[in-house]
């Protein structure tokens, strides 16, 4: 019999029973709530006189709409106001164990205050109602987002019903050059894949270069397997997991820590583990990415020009790309170092981090934002990330360069609080997405890395950052 | 949940490949705390010139002409065309909510993204999917035929076209039964109370830091 992969591993070790037709009830480890996807969900359970099952499996926080501006004291929209309200009263209630209100410093994005925790961990199968829930994977963790229905079904009975996915192996081989980073890895695999490519597959990311990155470059590779269609992406526990884990607040310690450990060992594919299906990518021939459209598959190298709808043969891709090109307002052909900038996003749960922080500050360092940009924003991921960084003076380098240096939360990765782009406006957004309106109606989106945006900020356009 | 067997219904269409739930609803309307009246800001930002904030009556606001739902001949239609990878994006649940509120109870694409197919389920509403050629058929057939309708049978598995030509689709056994049955999936899971707490009581025995 052929060995099992991650997925099978994680799979088994959480089935609480299947049904004929391979519906399986899967147990569910930990639950991360935000302010957007579970008002309904707690509302059902009132409505239904139903209990959390397990309480102290939740950690919830408010992130989506959480204003940005440095101490702030309210939100002023009011719609806005009363969904955060409403999670804080629904954890009042509740009585919830892990709840990070405003104010409170661990209080961040779900999917970068739940590692900084440790309360995502090897091992575990976690949801959220959020498709950005895969980020977790990047633990050697079961991880996917839900729908708001499932937000409830997992607090009524910390279980979920899903069906097996099929397995996906991208393997990406070799070494990246200098100036790659995760974020190009993954808007490089979605660019090969495609965003369709992993629907109905979990991925695994494996082979040298994603063993080689940090655990927050493996975070930004996992966080963006839903923008190749995949709900989850996973990366094998090895050392670089091990020694992130240690010592988190949530994690094991002393004698517990050493059992989780041992078995923590076992989370990775068998040699001889099976996948539906496998793909691979030469990390050396991957150079830092920009996206020209309105889907992460539209994407290019930095040093190549928007593509020509004229020169793709399927007449459903030429079309969409066509309107993609209308939307961004820009023509086939143009160098992607013309597009000029009129803000800079940094920030979001793909590229929030600590790591992404000191890679853009690296670039920045001594010098100045250009002056024909309207805004460059810096918004850590977490209280706790904004804290370190400003120990370690990144907030100066930002700051003294002409960017703004926020509070933690979403903030322009949606537009879901006042941080927005106007219609018609370009953006360098080291987010997940460039979907139409998505940082505002009629915004132009273009992801990048940390480092690319922070080129691109000093540049007023998109610059080669291996070169710049 | 509203239960889900046959459906007889006026067909629209949005023939876009990778329509994603932003468009289908955008955030602003995720605000909301509740679960319904998302129907008149389904697709707001193709739907309407403007730009819609929530709680905002959406009777005044000025219709695009160029959006194909805005069409009278799509008035009142049930059953809705689209091309690959439909509610691709956020799990968003709201994007469902929409659909469902706007009318819409079954959606045929060639496929679907993972996250909006089970959120359809939760809610009465209907993904099927059917290959790439009989899309197209069924397109231009939509295209070309006002007022155009189709059969959904669920127990069956069939879509049948006015003229008769039945094609069949695939559908998970327990869904199609919680469907067919308006089911709370909740309620089913509890029955199964039991199991899960033979299964918790064994982990924590064996993985006792997951339960810390
Ligand atoms: S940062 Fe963006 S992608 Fe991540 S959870 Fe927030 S809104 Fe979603």
């Amino acid at each position: 019999m052929a060995g099992k992969t991650l997925y099978d591993k994680l799979w088994d070790a959480h089935v609480v029973r299947t049904e004929a037709d391979g519906t399986a009830l899967l147990y569910i480890d930990r639950h991360l709530v935000h302010e957007v996807t579970s008002p309904q969900a707690f509302e059902g359970l009132r409505l239904t006189g139903r209990q959390p099952w397990r309480r102290n499996s939740i950690v919830a926080m408010p992130d989506h709409n959480t204003p940005t501006d440095p101490g702030f004291t309210r939100i002023d929209d009011p719609v806005s106001r009363t969904q955060v309200e409403t999670l804080d009263a629904n954890a009042r209630e509740l009585d919830l164990p892990s709840y990070f209100p405003i104010g409170d410093l661990r209080r961040g994005i779900v999917h970068v205050a739940g590692p900084e925790q440790g309360a995502t961990l090897p091992g575990m199968t976690v949801v959220c109602g959020d498709s950005h829930t895969a980020t977790h994977g990047a633990l050697g963790a079961l991880a996917f987002g839900v729908g708001t229905s499932e937000v409830e079904h997992v607090m009524a009975t910390q279980c979920l019903i899903q069906k097996k996915s099929k397995t996906l192996l991208i393997r990406v081989d070799g070494a990246v050059g200098p100036g790659v980073t995760a974020k190009d890895i993954i808007l490089a695999i979605i660019g090969h894949i495609g965003t369709a490519g992993g629907t109905g597959y979990a991925i695994e990311f494996g082979g040298s270069a994603i063993q080689a990155l940090s655990m927050e470059g493996r975070l930004t590779v996992c966080n963006m397997a839903i923008e190749a269609g995949a709900r989850a992406g996973m990366v094998a526990v090895d050392d670089t997991t091990i020694a992130y884990v240690k010592d988190r607040p949530f994690a094991p310690k002393d004698e517990l820590w050493e059992r989780a450990v041992a078995a923590w060992r076992e989370l990775h594919s068998d040699p001889d583990a099976v996948f539906d299906r496998v793909v691979t990518l030469d990390a050396a021939a991957i150079k830092p990415q920009v996206t020209w459209g309105t889907s992460p598959e539209m994407v290019v190298a930095v040093d190549q020009a928007v593509p020509d709808p004229a020169q793709e043969a399927d007449a459903t891709k030429r079309a969409g790309m066509e309107r993609a090109l209308q939307y961004m307002g820009l023509q086939p052909n143009t160098p992607m170092t013309a597009i000029m900038l009129d803000r800079v996003f940094i920030g979001s749960c793909t590229n929030g981090r600590i790591e992404d922080l000191r890679a853009a500050a690296a670039v920045i360092q001594g010098r100045k934002v250009a002056s024909s940009l309207k805004q460059a924003l810096v918004v850590p991921g977490s209280g706790l990330v904004k804290q370190q960084a400003e120990a370690e003076g990144l907030d100066q380098v930002f700051t003294a360069a002409g960017f703004e240096w926020r509070e933690p939360g979403c903030s322009m990765c949606l537009a879901m609080n006042a941080d927005r782009l106007l219609p018609g406006e370009h953006c360098a957004a080291t987010s997940n997405r460039n979907f139409e309106g998505r940082q505002g109606q009629g915004g132009r989106t273009h992801l990048v890395s940390p480092a690319m945006a922070a080129a691109a900020a000093l540049a007023g356009h998109f610059v080669d950052v291996r070169t710049f | 949940m509203k239960p889900f067997t046959r459906l007889d219904g006026l067909v629209a269409m949005v023939d876009r490949a990778n329509i994603d739930t932003d468009a289908i609803i955008p955030k602003q309307f995720l605000k909301s705390i509740k679960r319904s009246g998302f129907g008149p800001n389904l697709f707001d930002e193709w739907r309407y010139l403007d730009h819609g904030e929530p709680d905002q009556d959406c009777s005044g606001r000025p219709l695009n002409p160029d959006f194909i739902l805005n069409q009278p001949r799509y008035q009142g239609a049930s059953i809705l065309l689209a091309r690959e990878n439909f509610g691709c994006g956020s799990s968003r649940e709201h994007a469902v909510w929409a659909l469902e509120n706007f009318g819409i109870r079954c959606v045929i694409a060639p496929s679907f993204a993972d996250i909006f197919f089970n959120n359809c389920f939760k809610n009465g509403v209907l993904p099927l999917c059917l290959p790439v050629e009989t899309m197209d058929r069924l397109f231009a057939a939509v295209e070309g035929t006002p007022g155009y309708r189709l059969v959904v049978d669920l127990p069956a598995q069939t879509v049948t076209t006015p003229d008769g030509t039945a094609f069949a689709f695939e559908v998970d056994q327990s869904r199609k039964q919680c469907l067919i049955n308006g089911w709370d999936d909740i309620g089913l899971t509890l029955r199964h109370a039991e199991e899960i707490r033979s299964y918790e009581a064994q982990r924590r025995v064996a993985a006792p830091w997951l339960f810390a």
